[in-house]
Order: C-alpha cells, then structure tokens, then sequence
C-alpha cells in the first residue's frame, strides 16, 4: 500500500476516480482496474459524500482522501492531481466512478505516454473505432464543442467532454495547480494545448452506467454551455500557462 | 441653500461617518473601506460645491444637477461591487485549495498515525521476548 509499489518500469501509476456517492458502483471499479497487468495505485477523491463511499474504498484498502465539503469534479479531479504531485507519481489516470470508463483500455492510454508520444491521453468515445451511440442532444453538444475546440487549439478533438484522461508528471503539474471547480474537461484540454502540451486521443468503448444516475440535469446543460463557452473564449485570450510554473 | 442640498450633504456626512466609525471598530478592513470612502467623500464634495456639480451635469447633458449625483454614485456602487465579486472569487479560491490540502493532509496524517501503531506493536511484541 505505500507508494512504490506501483511501478512499471520506472514509472509510478495512481489511478485517481472522483466519487461523489458511487459507493455500490465503487467494488466494481476497483476490482476491474486491479484486474489489469499495469501495477497502479488507487485514489478515490470522496468529493463530500453522504453515502459510505469511504467506508467501500477503505474495504478495498485503496488510498481515500475525505474532502470536508463538496467541491464540485474539477475540485475533486485537482486534489487527485495534487496528491499525485505531492507523491512523486510519475502517470497520472483518471476514470469516472460511476464504472461508465472501461479500465480494460487504461494499457491503451498508458501505452501513449509511455512512449512518450503524448503528454495527455484522453479516451474517446467518439472516435472512430469506439462504438458509442449518445443521445442526439448529447451528440450535438458534444459535435459544437468539439468544433470550437478543435479550431481553437489547431487540433482535431472528437471527445472534449470525456474524464478518461492519463497525463504524464509535467501535465499533471500544471492541473493541479490550474483547473477549474465544474466541469473541468474542455477548459483544461484548451488550457494544455495552449501551453503546448502535446494532447492525444485513443477510442474507448463506454460501459453503461449500474447504479444511480448521472449528475447532468437540464437546468445544469444550459449552464454548462455557456460557463464553458465563456471559459474556452477567454482562456484563448489568456497567457498560456508554462510547462514550468508552479 | 435648497431642501435637495440639505439632503445630499446630511447623507454623504452620515455615510462617511458611518464608514470611518466601522473601520475604527475593525467591522470593515482598511483595505475593502478605500472604494466606499472614495465614493462618500465625492458625493460629500459634490453636494457642498455646487458649481462643479452644475459643470459635471452640463458635461453629461443632465439638466437636474442633484440627478447628476445619482449616476456619479451609481459608478462608485458599481466600481465597489465588483469589488466584491473580485474578492469572493479569490475566497473561494482560496477556500478549495485549503479544503483540498486538508484532504490530503489528513491522509497523511492518517498513514503516519497507522504505522506508527505498527511500531509501537512491533516494540512492544519485542520487549515482551526480551523480558522472557
């Protein structure tokens, strides 16, 4: 259980999953991503839960850190990345709690940055290859913001909104110092292109979700269109970050 | 001197009273009392001279100087509240970096206090051999 033993070569791997009461999804999520040949450690971010998701994680003796309050999956995200930082981990994953990620594909993305053809890895549903069939309000969201994205940054982006990311030590560097409180995913990919950070997708398949439902309502999407919309604009007109800030 | 001079000057006297008695009580930092300071010694020094508040008016083509006031106040109150927003945004940055460090923190806290536990029971399982 402490750090160095989830090498792979010389390469340390956390495994961070956000969870805000995921804890029946949790058993599985683990089991399937310790099922994997890559050795990784696990860290599940309890983003303020009023389940027992850290009474599960702590059964399946993972690493849990207990937020006081909910902070929302970009504040959950950033703390797994601090942690990582702080811990020496050289890789960084990321899945989603709710088991909709399929750990099968994480050699996929690890394969990526191990070597060293990209800084970031994100895992697409939409890519061709992947086989995933959104709702079409989903899929026209998804199409504008790839769309905006991908001629902001100069690169084609199939899958913005997707949590399926690995990131290697320099990336994971620059998010856990920068990254926004909700939804984290698109402001961070532009932020890292603009930092000329070198951002790859692979085609992941996508399981259904087991238990509970998902945390995008209505109300929340037309807020989500315009905050990132906002977000993306402006963070065009911004400095880049530096590969080598703080 | 009209009742709407009256008015104007008792008002941006009581406001700038106001404001000095509560930093003097330390219920407003000096820091966040500079803007609301600015904004009552400016309406205090319009509602005396009324000269410059006619020359202002005459510039913003409003014929009711005293109205003059309202909109020179209206920018202040705007300059002060995003202030505030300025403020609450680095609060509530602040506030997720603390609540992520103690997160983590109490992690290590955690991991620290389990092997030391460990120690101990290693010692003590040691000392009993010994005394045997």
């Amino acid at each position: 259980m402490n750090p160095e033993s989830s090498k792979n070569g010389n390469n340390k791997i956390l495994i961070i999953i956000p969870a805000y009461n995921e804890a029946p999804n949790l058993p599985n999520v683990i089991n399937s991503i310790r099922e994997q040949s890559l050795i990784t450690d696990i860290l599940i971010i309890n983003d303020g839960s009023t389940d027992d998701t850290t009474a599960v994680a702590t059964a399946h003796s993972v690493f849990v850190v207990d937020l006081p309050y909910n902070l929302g999956i970009g504040g959950a995200v950033q703390t797994g990345y601090r942690f990582a930082y702080e811990m020496g981990y050289d890789v960084v994953g990321r899945l989603d709690g709710d088991g909709q990620h399929d750990a099968n594909h994480l050699p996929d993305l690890y394969q990526i940055i191990q070597s060293n053809q990209a800084d970031v890895v994100i895992g697409s549903r939409y890519k061709h290859g992947a086989g995933y069939t959104a709702s079409i309000s989903r899929a026209v969201g998804t199409k504008i913001f790839a769309t905006i994205v991908s001629l902001l940054t100069r690169q084609k982006f199939t899958d913005t909104t997707s949590g399926f990311w690995m990131l290697n030590r320099k990336a994971m560097t620059v998010l856990a110092h920068h990254l926004p409180s909700d939804y984290p995913e698109i402001e961070g990919l532009v932020m890292l292109c603009r930092a000329k950070f070198r951002v790859s997708e692979v085609a992941v398949s996508m399981k259904p979700r087991q238990y509970g439902h998902s945390s995008i309502r209505p109300l929340h999407s037309i807020y989500y269109v315009i905050k990132v919309l906002l977000a993306i604009l402006l963070e065009a007109m911004r400095k880049p970050v530096t590969k080598s800030r703080r | 001197m009209d009742q709407v001079e009256i008015i104007a000057i008792l008002g941006s006297v009581f406001l700038l009273g106001l404001i000095l008695e509560m930093v003097r009580r330390r219920q407003v930092a000096e820091n966040y009392a500079l803007l609301w300071l600015l904004t009552a010694v400016a309406l205090f020094i319009l509602s005396l001279w009324r000269e410059l508040l006619d020359v202002l008016a005459s510039i913003m083509g409003i014929f009711y100087p005293p109205a003059a006031l309202f909109v020179i106040g209206f920018g202040f109150f705007l300059l002060i509240l995003l202030q505030f927003s300025v403020i609450i945004t680095q609060l509530s940055r602040k506030n997720k970096e603390l609540a992520q460090q103690l997160g983590i923190l109490s992690w290590k806290l955690n991991e620290q206090e389990q092997k030391m536990a460990q120690v101990i029971k290693q010692q003590t399982t040691n000392d009993k051999k010994d005394g045997e």
